[in-house]
């Protein structure tokens, strides 16, 4: 071998370590150390005190349920989100787009508002209860859903039926169509051409969409404690508890340890399974080639009842919502009528108005601009580093397996403690970087690179290699190929992707909270601090506040669609 | 496909390039620049302007303010970080916390003179670690029309909540995450004692006492005296709120919404303080802060900000406070140690037998 091949054969090797070395050195960086740092913090006292017998009952009963819900709130959100996804990626329809950016929208919401949007629709004094209750002449709500188990697994679905959505139905968009059709004509019944066919094909997209699901409802924290109301607690809750209100970090870290161990073992079993069935060969095709009309009487009831039912459990809640934050409901009082309930856009004026002159006062242009820049940030971070770890992953090495294994694991760790690690981790030499303003947008990009990588990686894969040979062959340099062979056809996936990070850091809040950054609020902090103090203006433009963050999302999703497109 | 590749390269760059563009913070105290002093407090923690531009001014200071999430999640930061403490000082631990604090060591002594003009029952730690500043009292509210409605009488006291009239109507807060909910139990557990507590709360749940997680939870929805219009007219609130639905009333109004029930025993006094964090490197700035903090300038800015009472005995209350807010009569109060000792085996006991 010449001194110039060898060059380029090491260069070559450089470029493909770079792959995972990137992605590995953010996550050693962001995720390991932090977390590393403060699990040393407690395990030196624990050693010395120990948990205690009452400690392993409450975890034991904390374990049980978080896995009795999790799994509970994956069926429901899969029997939601399949019917949807087939009708997404099958077919077209008036008012796809409008759907499409509904079910996302609940994604972005923090969990106060999503709390408030369902009391306002199924509370006891919610127009629902309320309706019925005229309707009936009955004097108790017939509706009593909060508080309850049925709740958190209802807002379960609420929030993640669009990763089913996004993830399984841009996967059956990207379906050679053809397959499906030689096997009716073969003679095939529906059924059994997506038994297998479809279906098989669709796998490792299901699986994908199902793992994201269940690690999201593992973790979940605000949900359980303020819908499940103070009899439901998941590890998480329990671990809040420990660390926040008894200060007892050891054992808060101890938890953690054992949810990021249950984290683990789903995310091992998880790639077992998506790796069991032989690589199908794929061929990438036209987007949206295998989309058209619901053409039989069937199929056209099966998508307007799917989409019908969609905007009913959508649209509902955060209708209710943005109906509430025009509301001045004073009227509404029992034996006190002198007051009229009607609209108003008080609210809204007076977001605009600092009229007490208030230090933290929190303008929403700025609180709009933080949010849209740490969204942007997060986005450009996460497709970056996805892109590399994709194709890091799709490299089937032994350094691939490991690292999407780790991508996973921040989506099921305790956010509490890592932003305890990110506090005492990054506070103190050798690495004082707490105050700089790249570090939310990095906490951010933890939990959407897994999204990114999965919508990614499969994508990627379905490239034949033929393609970037015969590219190459022509003389385009790596980047050309790259830019004009992977990109078109991956453009959609990365949509998904791009989707998906921004709309976790527009509602992200616990990360935010933690790194306090007051001179930086976002929406979402704004509004927590509107719901803090009692009074019918605070509440009144805490939900103006809300509708303005689901309006600006839903803009940025069209936008990111049309320029796409 | 093209342009939203650009795009996306050309957002990155301009996002990138100007999140720094409100005040820059700078990364440590440095004496040559104008000084800058750091406050960690909680969330919660509000101020007007003028009161933090007066401070500044008169101490060429730049006041920065590290807020910290809750309560719990702003002193487990300063205890997290002591020893190369994030600020100069830490305000807002409250007397359920306050020893923790103080075996945490994360304070240093300072003998305000404005101490001469805060009564001694707020003072709780005889070194002067932690000095107080506000406090709060921990009421039931009422839904003055809806009691009205119901031809009931406003409760006044614990004992009253279980008789059968006021089946259903009281909501509270889960002690183990919410601190109007801590203080209530707290209340409970000074009234009866230690070996009668659980048996009042038995009796409460009896009563169809609603549990909820948190305050905003409890007011917002359940309480029918707020916004929410929830079903229960009875709920563990501050002794301000009242003041509070009246300054932020939409439509404004004359008259009181809710009430506060102040009869004795009844409420929980929360106080809270402010100290000097260990190995400041600012500490004259820092005294002269704690001073600013007790003296009637600030002093009189918190009950519209906060919604708390001031310590200092000189410091007038506004009227809406005059009209509309009750202090409690005799509250209830533990020591701070005692709560230290059993805080945890009180709720985990109460976990048992409320909510199991």
């Amino acid at each position: 071998m010449s001194a110039a091949q060898l060059t380029a054969a090491r260069a070559a090797r450089w470029r493909r370590g770079a792959l995972w070395a990137v992605p590995f050195a953010f996550l050693a960086l962001f995720f390991f150390y932090p977390l590393l740092t403060i699990f040393g913090t407690a395990g030196e006292s624990l050693l010395q005190n120990g948990v205690g017998a009452a400690g392993w009952a409450r975890l034991t009963r904390a374990l049980g349920f978080t896995f009795w819900q999790a799994g509970l709130s994956t069926l429901l959100t899969l029997a939601v989100g399949l019917p949807a996804a087939a009708v997404f990626g099958r077919y077209t329809f008036p008012g796809k787009r409008l759907v499409g950016i509904l079910s996302t929208l609940p994604f972005i919401l923090p969990t106060v508002v999503v709390a408030a949007a369902f009391n306002a629709l199924v509370g006891p004094r919610g127009w629902l209860n309320v309706g019925l209750m005229d309707l009936m002449g009955l004097k108790e709500p017939p509706i009593q859903l909060l508080n309850s188990l049925a709740a958190i697994v209802l807002v379960h679905v609420f929030y993640n039926a669009t990763i089913v959505i996004r993830v399984v139905g841009s996967a059956w968009a990207q379906l050679d169509p053809r397959l499906e059709q030689a096997a009716r004509v073969l003679g095939a019944s529906p059924l059994r051409a997506w038994r297998e066919v479809t279906f098989p094909l669709l796998r490792p997209a299901l699986w994908a969409a199902v793992v994201l699901v269940f690690l999201f409802d593992f973790t979940s924290f605000g949900v359980v404690l303020l819908l499940g109301g103070p009899r439901y607690a998941t590890l998480e809750v329990e671990i809040y508890i420990q660390a926040m209100q008894m200060l007892n970090i050891p054992l808060a870290g101890l938890l953690s340890l054992i949810q990021m161990g249950c984290t683990l073992a789903i995310t091992a079993l998880y790639t077992r399974l998506s790796r069991q069935q032989g690589d199908i060969p794929l061929t990438p095709r036209v987007h949206g080639e295998g989309l058209r009309p619901p053409r039989s009487r069937a199929a056209r009831w099966f998508v307007f009842g799917v989409a019908a039912a969609l905007l009913l459990l959508l649209a509902a809640p955060l209708g209710a919502l943005g109906a509430r934050s025009v509301t001045r409901l004073a009227g509404d009082r029992e034996g006190r009528t002198s007051l009229e309930s009607g609209l108003t856009l008080d609210y809204y004026r007076e977001l605009f108005v600092n009229r007490r002159e208030v230090y933290f006062y929190v303008p929403p242009a700025a609180a709009l601009r933080n949010s849209l820049v740490y969204a942007a940030e997060t986005v450009a971070i996460s497709l970056t580093l996805g892109f590399l770890a994709a194709y890091a992953v799709n490299r089937k090495g032994g350094w691939g397996r490991v690292l999407n294994l780790a991508l996973m694991l921040p989506l099921g760790t305790s956010a509490v403690t890592l932003g305890l690690g990110y506090l005492v981790a990054f506070n103190r030499p050798p690495l004082e970087i707490a105050r700089l303003p790249f570090l939310i947008p990095a906490a951010h990009s933890l939990v959407a690179l897994p999204f990114v990588v999965r919508t990614l990686q499969p994508a990627l894969a379905s490239i034949p290699v033929r393609l970037r040979q015969a590219a190459a062959t022509l003389g385009a340099s790596p980047w050309q190929v790259w830019k004009w062979v992977d990109l078109p056809i991956v453009g959609r996936a990365a949509l998904v992707g791009a989707i998906f990070s921004f709309t976790i850091s527009l509602g992200e809040f616990g990360a935010t909270s933690f790194l306090a950054r007051p001179e930086y609020p976002t929406l979402p902090v704004a509004i927590y601090r509107f719901l803090s103090q009692p009074g019918a203006y605070n509440y009144g433009q805490a939900m103006a506040m809300s509708t303005i963050l689901m309006l600006v999302c839903a803009l940025s999703i069209f936008l990111m669609e049309k320029l796409e497109a | 496909m093209k342009r939203f590749v650009w795009m996306l390269v050309l957002m990155s760059f301009v996002f990138a390039g100007c999140t720094p563009a409100a005040a820059p913070a700078p990364a440590a105290p440095q004496p040559a620049e104008p000084a800058v002093l750091t406050v960690m407090t909680h969330d919660s923690f509000a101020v007007s302007e003028e009161v933090v531009a007066a401070f500044e001014e008169a101490n060429q200071v730049k006041v920065i303010f590290l807020k910290s999430g809750d309560s719990g999640s702003a002193l487990n930061r300063a205890i997290l970080t002591k020893g190369n403490p994030q600020a100069d000082v830490f305000y807002g631990v409250d007397n359920t916390f306050l020893s923790r604090a103080l075996k945490e060591d994360i304070f240093e002594p300072y003998d305000s003179p404005l101490l001469e003009k805060i009564p001694a029952e707020f003072r709780a730690d005889a070194q002067n670690r932690a000095l107080p500043v506000d406090f709060g009292d921990v009421c039931l509210n009422y839904d003055i029309a809806a009691l009205e409605a119901k031809g009931l009488a406003v409760p006044q006291s614990l004992d009253d909540l279980i008789r059968p009239e006021y089946r259903g109507l009281l909501v509270v807060e889960n002690p183990a995450v919410s601190s109007p909910g801590l203080a209530f139990l707290l209340a409970t557990v000074a009234q009866y004692g230690e070996e009668g507590y659980l048996e009042y709360w038995k009796k409460l749940r009896a009563n169809e006492t609603a549990v909820v997680s948190d305050w905003t939870t409890a007011y917002y929805t359940n309480f029918s005296g707020s916004s929410g219009k929830g079903p229960q007219p009875l709920v563990v609130s501050y002794a301000s709120s009242p003041a509070a639905e009246v300054v932020f009333a939409d439509p404004p109004v004359d008259e009181a919404i809710t009430g506060s029930v102040t009869a004795p025993g009844t409420c929980f006094r929360q106080i809270e303080f402010v100290g000097i964090l260990k190995g400041t490197s600012n500490r004259a700035l820092a005294e002269k802060f704690v001073d600013y903090m007790l003296s009637a300038p600030f002093q009189e800015d918190m009950p519209l900000q906060m919604f708390v009472y001031p310590v200092n005995s000189e410091a007038k209350l506004p009227e809406v406070y005059e009209k509309y807010a009750q202090q409690a009569q005799q509250p209830a109060q533990l020591d701070p140690e005692r709560i230290a000792a059993h805080r945890d085996a009180w709720i985990q006991a109460w976990d048992e037998a409320v909510l199991r």
